[in-house]
């Protein structure tokens, strides 16, 4: 009776679908129930555990990603909807022993407290930098012609999707200056 | 989330057979419509993912305008060079919503595609006609602060969340749709939503199986071009008002040209005979705000929407 139930149960399910994309620079290939969020994906089929998932709504920007080098809130997208992505996560940014520099940033700046939305941040903040450089405007942008300036009242509205409860926001911000005005 | 099945076609007409099975949602960004699965307030059976249709070039038209493809993305949007400068107040619009990510991922047609954020809504607990038609509305008398104050109904008195659409508005945006058996059509934005009446759970003019190809916007509309957005948080926040204006001065006095209301109603809220007629914001808000019924916790949106305005063409002045 069991098996049977088991077996009814089974027929609801969806049929996993092959989905194929590149983490890292590594390639790889999974068959995936079509409900799993590349967020899921991520953390629970590939073992990167680093990308977070906090609200689950794009709220929080715990889960950022860098998808093609665009940021994109990993719960609100579909793994499958990623067949052919190049995705990038924290684990593809540094290790422990070869940091990112703007991993180094967020340390040299104590750009987090509990950590558990700095790789989130970290990669929006990568992010935010180049969508600064591509003159893509934002809600505090002045006028609509030329560069944008590199102003702590731009890069905070940037981050405006990534939250920290800890409330490291100064010092994120000053993280992000220091590696910005390096010149990385 | 429930099961469903998902697909992926290449063409846009594969994309509209698909979308005749029982149950099938369009996907584009999916950062409304995964929101609203999650919590099952959507429940497709079959997923049909758009990813791969093309539809994302923004290109002139024969008439100067520009025509957008549905799959632009919000961010892609606002940062066109053509946008920029010739259709400022979307790109202002597009900005002052949403966060950076989910701006590169929304796209032209999901924007105008999304749902109210009423908090009713997305409680499943609570009756509500737009997520179950004929269950009561739980709004009216509850907690409705930042809900709509024109063209409500007995039904509903949800809000229409999206900026961009505000804009789409002020710039009279013309909606392109093919349908089955490659019939195609277009639809202007004043009647693409739909104020609520006793059927609130309708929401567009999209009748089933239709699909959003592009936005086409007019000839560039020239004046000076706002968008003003109060909210109860300084960035990633709907709307409490909003408003999109273009305007020009005509003996150092500004002369409204085009305005429409975000934060008001269930759709972008414009009254023509408000516009290119009095020069004092009173007596223009006065047209705009004629009818309202707000509630208690609404109250506040009239003088609100009235010193916004007046704030506005001070700042043009």
């Amino acid at each position: 009776m069991a098996n049977q139930l088991d077996l009814e149960h089974e027929q609801e399910l969806p049929q996993p679908v092959p989905v194929g994309f590149t983490i890292n620079g590594t390639a790889v290939s999974l068959e995936l129930d079509p409900r799993v969020t590349l967020a899921s994906a991520l953390r629970e089929h590939l073992g990167l555990t680093g990308t977070k998932i906090g609200c689950e709504q794009g709220q929080c920007g715990a889960c950022t990603v860098l998808v093609n080098g665009r940021r994109i809130n990993s719960c609100l997208s579909l793994a499958l909807m990623h067949d052919g992505d190049a995705i990038t996560t924290i684990e593809g940014l540094g290790t422990p022993e070869l940091m990112h520099p703007m991993q180094q940033a967020f340390i040299d700046h104590d750009g987090f407290q509990c950590g558990y939305c700095t790789p989130g941040q970290i990669l929006s903040s990568l992010a935010v930098l180049e969508e600064i450089k591509a003159g893509i405007p934002s809600h505090v942008t002045g006028s609509l012609e030329g560069p944008i300036p590199l102003s702590d009242e731009e890069i905070r509205e940037r981050m405006a999707g990534n939250l920290c409860r800890c409330a490291a926001y100064p010092n994120i911000i000053a993280a992000i200056r220091d590696y910005a005005e390096a010149g990385q | 989330m429930k099961p469903f099945s998902y697909e992926r076609p290449g063409t846009t007409a594969e994309a509209i057979d698909a979308a005749a099975r029982p149950g099938a949602r369009f996907i584009a960004g999916g950062t409304n419509l995964l929101d609203l699965m999650k919590l099952d307030i959507e429940t497709p059976a079959h997923i049909v993912d758009l990813n791969r249709l093309g539809l994302d070039r923004i290109e002139a038209t024969e008439d100067g305008g520009l025509r957008v493809g549905a799959l632009v993305r919000n961010a892609d949007l606002a940062a066109d060079a053509r946008i920029r400068r010739d259709y400022p107040v979307l790109t202002r619009a597009l900005v002052s919503g949403a966060s950076g990510q989910l701006r590169n991922k929304a796209t032209t047609a999901g924007n105008l595609m999304q749902r109210t954020r009423c908090s009713y809504f997305y409680n499943t607990d609570m009756a509500c006609n737009k997520r179950q038609p004929g269950s009561g509305c739980s709004a009216i008398g509850g907690l409705s602060h930042n809900l709509a104050v024109l063209g409500t109904s007995d039904a509903c008195i949800a809000t229409h969340p999206s900026d961009m659409c505000v804009a789409l508005r002020a710039l009279d945006a013309v909606v392109e749709v093919a349908g089955a058996g490659g019939v195609t059509r277009s639809v202007p934005i004043a009647d693409f939503h739909l104020l609520p009446g006793d059927t609130p759970h309708i929401e567009t003019a999209l009748k089933p199986g239709e699909l959003i190809t592009a936005i086409v916007l007019p000839p560039p509309l020239g004046g000076t071009q706002l968008y003003r957005k109060v909210r109860d948080r300084a960035s990633y926040a709907f709307a409490n008002v909003s408003l999109a204006l273009v305007a020009r001065l005509e003996a150092g006095a500004p002369v409204v040209d085009r305005l429409a209301f975000g934060g008001l109603a269930l759709k972008p809220w414009r009254v023509e005979a408000a516009e290119r007629g009095p020069r004092d914001p009173d007596a223009i808000a006065d047209i705009v705000l004629a009818d309202a019924t707000p509630t208690d916790d609404t109250a506040y949106k009239l003088p609100l929407a009235r010193r916004m305005l007046a704030a506005a063409l001070e700042q043009l002045a």
